[in-house]
C-alpha cells in the first residue's frame, strides 16, 4: 500500500527550500528548449556583436565617443537581450499550463527562479564574453582597466536583466505585452542612464530619478573601468547596487508565482 | 496509510469557491471512494474544473472543508501524491517527449525506469523522440497524462482527459484507467461532459451550476430515475432541478 502522505513528510516541500536536482534539472530543462531552437541563440549571441560593430564603423572619427558609448552599451545588451528572453519563456510557462503543473508538483520555486538564472546565465556569459572579446580585441575599444572586469558588469546587468524580466512577465497577459514592456521598462533607463548625456550633467530631476534606476549604476560600473585601473571603491559600489536589484527583483518576481490562483 | 483506508480519498463539505464575486461552487459536499474510478460529470461551466483544481490546491479562495488523503486540499505532502491532469495538456511543446518526462521525473524524484513506464502506459514509446509541439492533439495529451502517472500517484485527477480522442484511444484510455484502479489501487476523478463516458466510472458526481446533483453509481442512478442511459437520467434530474426553482420564484 502506498502510504503517500506520510512517505511525504519525510521530504520537506517547503516553498523556498531549494534542491540542488531540481535546480540543476530546470536549468537543463530550459537549456534544451534553447537548443531546439538555434535561431534564438544565434540572435541572442550574434546580434550585440554586429551592433558594436555598426557602432565602431558609426563612430569613426571619434574613436573616444566609441570608447565611451561602446563599454556603456556592453552593459546595456546583456540586460536588453536577457529581459526579452527571460520574459517571454516565464509567460510561456504560466501560459501553457506547465507552471501550473510545476507548482502542484514537489518544486520550490527557488528551484525554478535558480534553474531559469542558471540557465539564462550561461548564455549570458557566452554572449558577454563574445561581445566584450570583439570591442576589446577586435573593435579595439579602449578601456584602461581589465576587460574581465567589463566582463562581470555585463555579467550582472545580464542578471538584472533575467531578474526584471521574470519579475515583469507577471504582468503581461501575452507576448505582445510583454515585448511592450521592454520599452516601457528598459528604454526609459536607456535614456537617463548615462548614455547619451553624462548624469551628473543632466537637469536635477532627471538626475534624481535615474539615481534610483539600476541602469545607471551599470553604465557607472563600464565607465569606472573605461577610465581606472584596477578595482575601484566605487566600481563595487555600482555592482552591489545591480547586484541588490536583481535580488530585489528575484524576489517581487517570486511573489507573483502563486500556487494558488483565482 | 493502512489504517485510513477506509477513509474516502476526497471529502467535503461546506465547499465554497468564489471566482471573480461569483459563486462558482456553492456549498458543496460529497466523497470520493478510494481505489474506484469516480466521474464528475457536468455541463460545461458548470465548476468541474473550479473544483479539481480545488482539489489539487491550485485553486485560491476555497472555503469550507476539502480533504485529500487525509489532508487538507493543497497540502505540501500531497504533492507528490496527487497526479493531476489539466484540460489542455501542460507538457513543453519545444522537448521531445522523452526529454518532458525525464524533467517532470527529475522534478518528482523518479528514476528514469519511471519514465520508461510512463511511456508504454499511454503507448507513446514509439513517439519518445518527436518533439512534443509536433504531435498531435490526442498525442500531446497521452504525454501530458503520463506526466500525471510518472510519480505512481495515490489519486489521480483528471479533467476531460479523452476530449478531441478517436474513440480506439478513449476506449485505450478507459482501460488504463481501470488497470491503474484494479492492480494499483489508484484512486482516479476523471471529468467529463461526454455522458457515455459515465457508464465507465464506478461512481458518479453530477454537477450542475455549482452545485451536486447526484452522488450515486451508474446503475443506482438509472434505478433511481427510472432511466435507460446516465444521460436520461441527469436529463431527468436537470428537469426535476429546474422544476423545483422555478416553483420557488
Amino acid at each position: 500500500m502506498n502510504a503517500c502522505p506520510s512517505r511525504a513528510t519525510a521530504v520537506r516541500g517547503k516553498g523556498f527550500a531549494p534542491s540542488l536536482i531540481r535546480t540543476r534539472a530546470t536549468a537543463g530543462r530550459v537549456l534544451l528548449q534553447l537548443r531546439h531552437d538555434p535561431r534564438t541563440i544565434a540572435l541572442m549571441l550574434v546580434v550585440p556583436c554586429l551592433l558594436l560593430a555598426l557602432l565602431s564603423w558609426v563612430y569613426d572619427s571619434s574613436p573616444q565617443t566609441f570608447d565611451s558609448v561602446g563599454a556603456s552599451l556592453l552593459g546595456i545588451f546583456p540586460l536588453i537581450t536577457m529581459f526579452l528572453v527571460t520574459s517571454i519563456a516565464t509567460l510561456r510557462e504560466r501560459s501553457s499550463g506547465t507552471l501550473e503543473r510545476l507548482l502542484s508538483m514537489p518544486l520550490g520555486k527557488g528551484d525554478l527562479l535558480a534553474g531559469y538564472a542558471i540557465a539564462f546565465g550561461a548564455v549570458a556569459v557566452l554572449q558577454a564574453f563574445l561581445a566584450t572579446g570583439l570591442a576589446v580585441f577586435v573593435l579595439g575599444l579602449d578601456v584602461t582597466g581589465s576587460p574581465w572586469l567589463l566582463l562581470l558588469v555585463a555579467l550582472a546587468d545580464a542578471f538584472l536583466g533575467t531578474a526584471l524580466g521574470l519579475f515583469v512577465s507577471a504582468f503581461a497577459a501575452s507576448e505582445f505585452q510583454a515585448v511592450q514592456f521592454m520599452p516601457a521598462v528598459i528604454l526609459p533607463q536607456t535614456l537617463v542612464c548615462g548614455l547619451l548625456v553624462p548624469r551628473d550633467r543632466m537637469q536635477p530631476v532627471l538626475k534624481a530619478v535615474s539615481d534610483v534606476l539600476p541602469l545607471s549604476y551599470a553604465v557607472d560600473g563600464m565607465k569606472e573601468v573605461l577610465h581606472h585601473t584596477g578595482v575601484t571603491g566605487a566600481f563595487i559600489g555600482d555592482l552591489a547596487v545591480i547586484a541588490a536589484s536583481a535580488l530585489l527583483a528575484l524576489a517581487l518576481g517570486a511573489a507573483t508565482l502563486r500556487r494558488r490562483t483565482p | 496509510m493502512m489504517n485510513n483506508s477506509e477513509e474516502p480519498a476526497i471529502r467535503a463539505s461546506g465547499l465554497v469557491v468564489a471566482r471573480g464575486g461569483r459563486t462558482v461552487l456553492d456549498g458543496l459536499g460529497f466523497s470520493v471512494p478510494r481505489g474506484r474510478i469516480t466521474g464528475l460529470l457536468g455541463p460545461s461551466g458548470c465548476g468541474k474544473s473550479t473544483l479539481i483544481r480545488s482539489i489539487v490546491g491550485t485553486q485560491a479562495h476555497v472555503t469550507g472543508t476539502l480533504d485529500v488523503l487525509g489532508r487538507p486540499a493543497g497540502d505540501s505532502a500531497l504533492r507528490r501524491c496527487v497526479g493531476y491532469v489539466t484540460q489542455e495538456p501542460s507538457v513543453y511543446d519545444d522537448l521531445t517527449v522523452q526529454q518532458n518526462l525525464t524533467y517532470f521525473a527529475a522534478v518528482l524524484g523518479v528514476p528514469r525506469t519511471g519514465v520508461d513506464r510512463a511511456l508504454t502506459e499511454v503507448d507513446l514509446t514509439s513517439h519518445a523522440a518527436s518533439l512534443a509541439g509536433n504531435l498531435s492533439g490526442g498525442q500531446r495529451s497521452r504525454v501530458s497524462l503520463a506526466v500525471a502517472l510518472l510519480g505512481e500517484p495515490e489519486l489521480l485527477v483528471l479533467d476531460e482527459p479523452t476530449v478531441g480522442l478517436d474513440p480506439v484511444l478513449r476506449r485505450d484510455l478507459w482501460n488504463l484507467f481501470h488497470r491503474l484502479a484494479a492492480d494499483r489501487g489508484t484512486t482516479l476523478l476523471v471529468s467529463s461532459h461526454v455522458m457515455d463516458e459515465a457508464e465507465r466510472c464506478h461512481r458518479l458526481l453530477l454537477m450542475r451550476e455549482g452545485r451536486i446533483l447526484a452522488d450515486d453509481t451508474p446503475d443506482g442512478l438509472r434505478a433511481r430515475t427510472g432511466s435507460a442511459t446516465v444521460e436520461a437520467a441527469f436529463l431527468h434530474l436537470v428537469d426535476q432541478a429546474k422544476s423545483i426553482e422555478g416553483a420557488h420564484q
